[in-house]
């Protein structure tokens, strides 16, 4: 979808709207600079070096779970009180909070699966300038607490692996009374009697404080173009900035149209995280896009850190890098190291309101931080096997008999796919849960015919509600209360694709039960078994609001928009797929697309990058906008296939689809005012190209779906940078066009217009990669230079690995679900190799609620084939056979045996001694079983 | 046409049907049963291996065209064949074997899936027997309709093809015509003119001779008013007090000066006053008009004293109201502009009247003149005549220009508009000329094309019709519209679709 200034051109003429849009880019001024941006602005201008912070070392507190200290600002006499917590898996979480804030700030809820596990500190030393705690004992490492000004260190060794503070730019804007209500200042203060003596005075220098702060511009009302933010609270922003020494590399972050390796924001920008629906956005910019992850991970040679700053407000963060720079440590860092050209990466996380609330996890490899994050946030959620297949999607099939068309064009051509999708225009004048009489008068009769086929269906529901008293949603959420609220307390009203609409206030756990509600059978129309949802604009896109989103002044019950704005989308897919599941009786995984997203929405779904464009560079930016949504947990994510915006040409389409068919979400998508691009409508030629794309990522699908089951386990991302494999590496440190599915297939997609060839780098000392489609063989540790054809798609398997396919490749999904398998086994100069093989329904939670599953290991050694139940306690019978192994990288063997339930038969086998591929024709075997295949 | 092609449907339906049914391996068609022999080796079709005979459909797929797999799912490229007795046999991919989709009306392809399909191939051939009676009625009377409406294309064309003829005959004898007025006309007016000049000659004698009296009376006057002194003698003093004279405009008139005015006398009497008089006439002001100094504006009448045929009065609201044509059909046009020749209009009028008038044509001018007039008003007239032609000749060639199918079965179409109405639009079909869709509930209309040509596939090229260049799209391109034609009995708009809102819009109307 998009936003504002398009949907004007919509409302003038079907698509004359020629003059609206003269340029193609961003309307940047439509979003704030960090200069326009005030509370950014006054936390920028502050000076390093000058923490008006100190720990009182004589309030700490010690007990089994935490440690507590009060911090005070000299300049303001404001406390802060602030909490260090061990958290087992090597974290460290840190809170700081006001002492005695006016009113309580706003603390994230929901985003953290549980409250983390704590593990106990030790208090190693303490003296007049800081303490020392023990973080444990295994990793020898500590945590300093500097009093003056007040600094954290965090120490392994001899090593200082994060400074927080260390530059001074802790910020913490106390709440207070606002200068003209505060004509009776012993009223605020005879609360604050019980305080004692001491608290009084600081109440008083806080006034005198605040008197002086008052007089910075935005502090207590804002206007951005024609929107003033009223701001009762007066300033709330926070800021804290960590130092990494050893640190070049920081990535994460999402969502930014940017490249993988997060750039210094010095003289530009800081990366903005705010939820926004930019029309037609830029690329490599720091600019906020349609979801935020506060999420950084930092990667040297010697180890991966990652930083989870969980606030929810508007956030900013800058990135510098000083090489040269040293962090000076306090007396009691006598053992810093020497080197004092130690490369570092100082960060600083500016937020408009919250708390400080940051969890440091400490690696130290990439996979234990993803790991730590999981064991935070949660992990991918499961998606049905289907959702991994391809979509055809489109803004928008016009009516049931176009949706019947397509389906049948994709059967005509022999292409598969498992979804079709139906856009906003599908509702009765964007009524969502409702369905246009006119053009798809019969949806049931639809989705029945799609499900004839084994396929599903999308629809969209956008979470921004049409004002229509005819309208059984919006009168129902009226009627209970639960649309946001404006700041004078009546319901929020903003312009959305229905004209007038309220916004429900999905941070409300009723509302959001009501929600999921909705989405029974019974309640929603029309709509079946096969039928999934689509969240888009939940930024929330309201597009005569300011910056196109809500007014920070609007109320979530106590809370002001500001405080939630990130969440609304997290809230929104969360409400969501919880209908989706509750319709099933718990039986069926959901399916829900979201366009905005937090930390944690990797639990409800899949995510895509929005509105992009038909242009080689979007083509190539989606590599590193997935690969940074994976790091930060959000596996399941793709761009429209096609770029949104604007007309592909044939090549850069077919390109896209082979691109797309190796990234996790393959859905292709299309704006209204497009031409049609159903793969077949670009002459055979291409069709056949597109086809074969689609076609080898659906034999492809056990191996996805098994990647997919080891993110929903341990949270490892399915699409990851080659670094993530490869930490010592430095040469995959910034790699923008390559990456890889798991750990064992290397992508290295075709991006550039009329390309001859790409030079692929294929990683690891003394390892080995075999092209997927010639099996040839190439060593590790090279950049290799592959000449391409329009068929070209450059992938490779690892050797040392062995992954499952399904080499039967049919309409859908569904249709392959009994189909057998053939394994790639890919030998390594060892001549060894492993894989694993996971099976189940695909669709339901019976994996989880009753261990109906395989899942196997397959390991290739001493010319050995065998496999072993890695969960014993799990049971099922799958009619899936194993029709072929294929080994790369054999040797001609004088026979093969395959030996099951005791009896040893010979197989019969072809080898290729050009390329050393050893075939071995129907071993047979049940996928269950228990077997071996041995080269004699 | 496609008329042709569904009858000859029917007759390959009718001989499928009759089909026997023979023993042969699962998948395999009769036109290739001899190469799958039981109990022999088998050589896969594209002749790159022998197998043995009971690999043949064993799921594994062994040969590279797939051949060895006719009945299993396990080649990619291979294909099923089902027989559908009672209805059409018919190729599938191999994918749809098992795939729990019913493909195959006799259920054939479903053989191991646990699918539960219904042979419905009877029930499908006797919905397709009727459809195709149905249509082949249709298409009958289509058939019947289409020779008659390629009768009547003919005829018009022929009508239209001989009144063509007759008008070129027709134009050659108007062109004579012409041709012939015009000497006529060029005849009439060489006497008219000669009379003209005449009468216009005479009166410009007479005004010679009335302006000469007018200036001697002028002449005396003005010695009476400069001899101030009433000597009978005007004298080179007398003289200077008249400055506008000044020869050098230096603002004095000196001695030298006046007495050069004066014919280098030092003064004149009334009959040499009147070389004097020559010189400075011109510029003499009457002591009398001095004061009111207003000297009468010479007057710019550039019209000859002869009213023209064709006044200027007659022209220029005729020129207003093609410009005021113009801007209605440019809407942008701001509408101000019609205003801007108005004053232009009258300005002349008023000063020509202080002009003494041109005396009447004598009885014999006027007689040529009427008579010139009715030669002029004849030419025009055949010439106007002429032109008529020429525009029906053009507009019948461009009729006959289109090209209105192999026989001309689409003439019919012509010049007609046919509307659907849907749920949002007015459609309008044009054929020939355009396509538009108007909101149904307000708003503007939108062009979707103007008639490009015809786009159907090489063999059935007048199954499409392709109209271009309509309105342009949203960051895209222009609007434009493929129409489908279907045979039937009337001409309709059956339906329109709109793929995307910016390339191709069905329209298929029934052709006849």
């Amino acid at each position: 979808m998009a936003a504002f200034i398009e949907r004007m051109g919509l409302l003038v003429l079907a698509c004359v709207s020629l003059l609206v849009s003269g340029s193609l880019a961003v309307d940047r001024g439509n979003f704030k600079t960090c200069d326009q941006s005030a509370f950014c602005k006054r936390q920028r201008a502050l000076k390093a070096g000058q923490s008006p912070y100190r720990a009182l070392l004589d309030t700490l507190e010690l007990s089994d779970s935490r440690v507590t200290l009060q911090l005070i600002n000299d300049n303001n006499k404001v406390r802060l009180l602030l909490e260090l917590y061990r958290l087992q898996g090597n974290m460290t979480r840190v809170k700081i909070n006001e002492l005695k804030p006016l009113r309580p700030r706003f603390e994230v809820p929901d985003v953290l699966v549980s409250d983390p596990p704590t593990e106990p500190m030790s208090l190693l030393s303490q003296d007049d300038n800081g303490v020392v705690l023990s973080l444990g004992v295994q990793r020898q490492q500590r945590l300093i607490v500097s009093a003056r000004p007040f600094r954290l260190d965090i120490v392994e060794g001899p090593e200082v692996l994060m400074s927080l503070n260390s530059r001074g730019l802790l910020a913490f804007e106390h709440l207070r009374m606002r200068k003209d209500t505060q004509a009776n200042p012993e009223g605020g203060e005879a609360k604050e009697d019980a305080d004692g003596e001491e608290q009084q005075v600081e109440a008083k220098e806080t006034v005198e404080e605040g008197v002086k702060e008052e007089e910075m511009d935005g502090m207590w009302e804002e206007t951005f173009k024609s929107h003033t933010d009223g701001k009762p609270n007066g300033p709330t922003s926070i800021s804290l900035d960590f130092s990494l020494p050893g640190v070049e590399h920081v990535y994460g972050i999402p969502e930014h149209a940017d490249t993988l390796k997060l750039k210094t924001t010095d003289g530009g920008d800081p990366y903005r995280l705010y939820n926004l629906d930019v029309f037609q956005y830029e690329l490599f910019n720091p600019m906020a896009l349609y979801g935020a992850v506060p999420v950084m991970l930092a990667h040297s040679t010697a180890r991966t850190m990652g930083l989870f700053w969980l606030n929810a407000a508007e956030t900013w963060v800058d990135i510098s890098s000083n090489t040269a720079g040293k962090t000076v440590f306090g007396k009691m860092l006598d053992y810093v190291q020497g080197a004092s050209e130690t490369p570092q990466t100082d960060v600083r996380w500016i937020s408009e309101s919250g708390i400080i609330d940051v969890f440091i996890m400490l690696g130290p490899t990439p996979s234990d931080v993803f790991t730590q994050y999981a064991s935070l946030t949660g992990t991918q959620s499961f998606p049905p096997i289907a959702a991994l297949a391809y979509h055809q999607c489109r803004w928008n099939y016009n009516d049931q008999e176009d949706v019947q068309a397509v389906d049948k064009g994709f059967d005509e051509h022999d292409i598969p796919y498992d979804f079709i999708w139906l856009d906003i225009e599908h509702a009765d004048g964007k009524r969502y849960f409702t369905w246009d009489p006119h053009k798809f008068p019969t949806p049931k009769d639809m989705l029945q015919g799609i499900m004839d086929k084994r396929r599903k269906m999308v629809a969209i529901v956008d979470p921004h509600i049409k004002i229509d008293s005819n309208y059984k949603i919006h009168n129902e959420i009226r009627a209970q209360n639960f649309y946001v609220k404006n700041k004078d307390g009546g319901d929020y009203e903003g312009w959305c694709w229905p004209g007038s609409a309220g916004y429900p206030d999905f941070t409300n756990p009723q509302m959001r039960a009501w929600w999921a509600s909705m989405f029974a059978y019974d309640q929603y129309e029309g709509s079946m078994e096969n039928l999934y949802t689509w969240n888009d604009m939940n930024e929330p896109s309201v597009f005569n609001g300011p910056e196109v989103t809500m007014h920070k002044d609007a109320k979530h019950g106590d809370w002001e928009h500001r405080d939630v704005h990130n969440l609304y989308g997290f809230y929104v897919q969360m409400a969501t797929a919880d209908g989706l599941i509750r319709r099933s009786g718990g039986v069926e995984r959901p399916f829900v697309l979201t366009r905005a997203f937090f930390a944690g929405s990797q639990r409800y779904g899949a995510v895509w990058t929005g509105d992009n464009a038909a242009e080689w560079d979007h083509l190539k930016i989606s590599i590193p906008m997935c690969l940074s949504l994976g790091l930060v947990g959000i596996s399941l994510c793709g761009a429209d296939v096609g770029g949104f915006f604007k007309t592909p040409s044939a090549e850069l389409l077919v390109r896209w689809y082979q691109t797309g068919a190796y990234q996790p979400f393959f859905r292709a998508h299309a704006h209204l005012d497009t031409p049609r691009r159903e793969p077949w409508l670009f002459g055979p030629e291409n069709t056949a190209l597109i086809r074969e794309a689609v076609r080898q990522r659906y034999a492809l699908l056990p191996y996805w779906y098994q990647q997919f089951y080891q993110a929903y386990r341990t949270g490892q991302p399915v699409m990851r940078p080659l670094w993530v494999e490869y930490p010592k590496d430095t040469a995959t440190f910034t790699m923008d066009d390559q990456f890889l599915i798991g750990k064992d297939l290397l992508v290295h997609p075709v991006t550039e217009e009329g390309s001859r060839g790409v030079t692929a780098y294929l990683p690891g000392h003394g390892e080995v990669w075999y092209d997927v489609h010639t099996f040839q063989k190439h060593n590790g540790a090279q950049s290799l230079y592959i000449p391409v054809t329009m068929s070209s798609i450059p992938v490779f398997q690892r050797g040392g690995s062995i992954i499952p396919k399904k080499l039967r490749v049919r309409r859908s999904s569904s249709c392959m679900e009994n189909d057998p398998y053939t394994l790639i086994v890919a030998l390594n100069p060892q001549r060894t190799a492993e894989g694993e093989l996971y099976i189940d329904d695909g669709h339901t939670f019976s994996f989880d609620t009753k261990k109906e599953f395989i899942h196997r290991s397959l390991t290739f050694a001493n010319n050995v084939l065998s496999t072993r139940n890695l969960c014993p306690e799990s049971q099922l019978s799958s009619p899936s056979w194993i029709e072929k192994v294929i080994i790369l990288g054999a040797s001609n063997p004088k026979g093969v045996n395959l030996k099951t339930d005791g009896k040893v038969t010979p197989l019969d086998y072809e080898f290729d001694a050009s390329m050393s591929v050893l075939t071995l024709r129907k071993p047979g075997v049940n996928v269950g079983a228990d077997w071996t295949v041995e080269l004699l | 046409m496609s008329c042709a092609y569904l009858l000859l449907a029917i007759s390959l339906c009718v001989s499928f049907a009759n089909a026997v049914e023979v023993q042969r391996p699962r998948g395999v068609p009769l036109s290739k049963r001899q190469f799958y022999e039981e109990n022999k080796p088998f050589t896969c079709l594209d002749g790159s291996r022998t197998i043995p005979f009971d690999r043949v459909n064993d799921d594994y797929c062994d040969c590279k065209d797939g051949s060895d797999e006719p009945g299993t799912a396990a080649c990619p490229n291979g294909s099923f064949h089902c027989t559908n007795a009672g209805y059409k046999p018919t190729f599938i991919p191999s994918s749809r074997i098992n795939d729990g989709i019913c493909d195959c009306c006799d259920t054939t392809d479903e053989y191991n899936s646990g699918a539960s399909c219904q042979n419905t191939c009877r029930e499908l051939g006797r919905q397709e027997r009727e459809t195709l009676q149905k249509q082949a009625e249709i298409a009958k009377e289509g058939f019947l309709l289409k020779q008659q409406l390629i009768n009547e294309a003919k005829k018009q064309r022929e009508e239209k093809q001989g009144k063509m003829t007759e008008m070129q005959t027709n134009r050659r004898t108007m062109e004579e015509k012409v041709e012939a007025l015009r000497t006529v006309k060029e005849v009439a007016e060489q006497p008219e003119k000669e009379a003209k000049e005449r009468h216009l000659k005479a009166w410009e004698d007479q005004k010679a001779i009335i302006r000469a009296e007018k200036d001697k009376t002028k002449m005396a006057e003005a010695f009476l008013e400069l001899d101030d002194d009433a000597d009978g003698y005007v004298s080179v003093v007398e003289l200077q007090s008249h400055t506008e004279l000044d020869p050098d405009s230096d603002g004095a008139l000196t001695e030298a000066e006046a007495q050069a005015l004066l014919g280098g006398a030092g003064k004149v009497d009334t009959s040499s006053f009147e070389s004097a008089w020559d010189n400075i006439k011109d510029k003499y002001i009457s002591e009398s008009q001095a004061d009111s100094a207003a000297v009468d504006p010479p007057v710019e009448d550039n019209r000859p004293p002869v009213p023209d045929n064709e006044p200027y009065h007659d022209d220029e609201p005729v020129d207003e109201d093609e410009e005021n044509e113009d801007d209605d059909e440019d809407d942008d046009y701001p509408e101000e502009d019609s205003d801007k020749p108005i004053p232009t209009v009258h300005t002349p009028e008023k000063s020509e009247q202080d002009e003494e008038a041109m005396p009447p044509y004598d009885a014999e001018t006027q007689t040529l003149i009427d008579a010139a007039q009715k030669t002029r008003d004849d030419f025009d007239e055949a010439e106007r005549a002429l032109r008529e032609v020429d525009d029906q000749i053009k507009s019948i060639e461009k009729e006959l220009s289109f090209d209105f199918g192999t026989s001309g079965e689409f003439t019919y179409l012509y010049s007609q508009c046919y509307d659907l109405t849907t749920s949002e639009y007015i459609y309008r079909l044009c054929p020939f000329n355009r396509v538009s869709q108007k909101p149904k509930y307000g708003g503007s209309e939108t062009n979707l094309g103007s008639w490009g040509s015809w786009a159907g596939p090489v063999d059935s090229k007048y199954m499409v019709m392709k109209y271009e260049h309509g309105t342009g799209c949203w960051q895209g391109p222009n609007r434009s519209t493929t129409v489908k034609l279907i045979c039937g009995k009337e001409t309709v708009v059956i339906s329109t679709s709109e793929p995307s809102r910016s390339l191709e819009r069905r329209t298929p109307p029934r052709g006849y």
